[in-house]
């Protein structure tokens, strides 16, 4: 074989290798391909978590944050699963996190895919509660339920019972779980509690489950009260004939009488 | 005694003269030791003694010695994140020691896929199956590139998604299940389609161990070449032949070392040989009999 067709036959290898390894490659996407964040909603990450791309670029894999977790909440995700295989997730209905003081599992992580400046639990956001369902909630029916509340870790910052009238019966409260995403850090510990056969309030990704204001709302009470007094002035008190004795937005006809309570359902004794 | 060849039972005549044992030293110490590295994660799980923690991705030993995979710490720089301190200092540990002890070391010692590729390479001699073709030997650093490049494109370690390499030692470690579509697509490639395909031709893990040991010390030499009967035993059972014939019979080189970073260090040749042609050395080493 003469030198030339020597060189020719290697460079021609060359380019069957490169194409090989390019038809290779392009099997790798179709193989992964799923829709952005794919993850489903209730696959919930560890504490400390990068976002998800910047979580998939840095995570190696290697579990030793499932290893370190005390409660098996974590585990790492099969090949072929619907999360990202080999990765670590949680599932609050099944074991949600005991948020460790120490976070052990963020301190095992060898690549900061679980960033360490996480040092205080109360500042992981894992996901956000939110209670879905207001039509079997025991607390929306008007029972005592209170189960997710009593539960919660951060109970009365993380969730609060919000008491308004209860129009059904006109004389009981409801007594409805409220979740305050300023300290919730998506544990689980309310979904897995939920006494109900499918959970009514779930963690679900924070930016599945909060909503945003535009960014010119401002709420009025906020903005008096930083003010130290009202920004438009004082309200023009225009007279109402009959109760012009009365303080004003004092609209009761008869002064001795209780005050209405709501919606009157004509109940008597 | 002539050479007896017999492509379909390489190492007949080792295991008549030295025995069986002596004839599958290395091939049982690599199983001890791949099978011994998957034990040491092992014993936490199963008997509350913590040995090694994570998987071969990254792990932590006795609490102190981190080991990260090189490859992986590289796929992450790619996808355009800087790995955490531990990471770093476990890739620093784990380059150092297969760039002096030999790259490839990984595969032929280390890595589970190899018990894989190797049945599969010893049932292809076995059945006399010559079927297939296999690609190009440079393939594998085509496919490591672009596993790089796939990463710094979708900034997110793509090839991980598939990599048999890690699935199958992560679900053996960790008792996850998926592997085995994995294991058996591997079986079947290197059985039917190529010969040593996935190791020898398109793995990319073993591309860039391979790069990383280039100047090891720990090499195999050729230095009883004289006593070399011909018998082709020595290429039959070898992951990468191509490896063996510039140290064995000097083609474009005088040294009896087998230099080429393709060689895994995994003993075979010393294994099979009745005529004790091959032994382990240092780079150094240039004794030899021819």
């Amino acid at each position: 074989m003469s030198p030339a067709s020597l060189a020719r036959r290697k460079f021609l290898n060359g380019i069957a290798a490169a194409a090989g390894g390019g038809a290779l490659l392009s099997l790798v996407p179709l193989l992964a391909a799923r829709p952005a964040g794919a993850n489903p909603a209730q696959a919930l990450r560890p504490p400390g978590a990068l976002n998800e791309p910047d979580f998939l670029a840095a995570c190696v894999r290697c579990g030793l944050c499932v290893r370190d977790c005390p409660y098996d909440t974590l585990v790492l995700a099969p090949v072929g699963g619907e999360v990202t295989g080999g990765t670590p997730y949680f599932k609050a209905r099944s074991i949600p996190c005991e948020m460790c003081e120490d976070i052990p599992c963020v301190k095992a992580c060898p690549t900061g895919a679980l960033n360490p400046k996480l040092t205080d639990i109360h500042d992981a956001r894992m996901g956000l509660a939110v209670l879905s369902d207001h039509e079997t909630c025991l607390n929306y029916l008007g029972l005592r339920c209170d189960v997710c509340y009593r539960v919660c870790p951060v109970i009365d910052k993380a969730i609060t019972l919000e008491s308004i009238h209860n129009p059904r019966s006109d004389r009981h409260a409801l007594l409805l779980p409220t979740v305050h995403s300023d300290h919730c850090t998506g544990c689980g510990k309310c979904e897995a509690a939920c006494v109900l056969p499918e959970a009514a309030i779930k963690v679900m990704p924070v930016a599945l489950a909060k909503g945003a204001l535009p960014d010119h709302y401002r709420k009025g009470w906020e903005e008096k009260a930083r003010h130290g007094s009202s920004l438009i002035g004082d309200q023009v008190e225009m007279p109402v004939r009959g109760l012009e004795d009365k303080a004003y937005g004092d609209v009761r006809v008869d002064r001795d009488a209780p005050p209405p309570a709501g919606i009157n359902s004509g109940w008597k004794p | 005694m002539s050479a007896t060849r017999n492509p379909l039972h390489p190492g007949r005549d080792a295991v008549r003269d030295k025995g069986w044992l002596a004839a599958h030293r290395y091939l049982i110490l690599r199983r001890v030791s791949q099978l011994g590295i998957l034990l040491l994660f092992m014993t936490g799980p199963w008997f509350g003694l913590w040995i090694a923690k994570g998987n071969l991705a990254s792990s932590l030993t006795l609490d102190i010695l981190p080991l990260t995979d090189p490859y992986l710490f590289v796929q992450s720089l790619a996808a355009g994140f800087m790995p955490a301190s531990a990471a770093l200092i476990g890739a620093a540990i784990v380059i150092a020691f297969y760039a002096l002890f030999g790259g490839r070391l990984y595969c032929a010692w280390v890595c589970p896929v190899n018990v894989v590729t190797d049945a599969a390479a010893w049932l292809r001699r076995r059945l006399g199956l010559k079927s297939g073709r296999a690609p190009d030997g440079n393939t594998r650093y085509w496919v490591l590139a672009g596993s790089l490049l796939l990463a710094a494109f979708t900034g997110t370690l793509m090839w991980e998604v598939v990599n048999p390499v890690s699935i199958l030692q992560r679900s053996l470690i960790f008792g996850l299940s998926g592997s085995l579509a994995v294991v058996l697509a591997i079986f079947a490639y290197d059985l039917l389609v190529a010969s040593r395909g996935w190791c020898g031709h398109l793995c990319p893990m073993g591309a860039f161990y391979g790069l990383l040991g280039q100047k090891s010390l720990v090499r195999i030499t050729a230095d009883q070449r004289g006593k070399c009967d011909d018998c082709m035993d020595c290429f039959a059972v070898c992951p990468e032949p191509q490896v063996i014939r510039p140290a064995l019979k000097k083609a474009g080189q005088d040294s009896p070392l087998i230099l080429d970073a393709d060689c895994t260090n995994c003993g075979r040749c010393i294994d099979v040989c009745n005529k004790h042609v091959f032994h382990f050395t240092h780079r150094f080493d240039q004794r030899s009999d021819s």
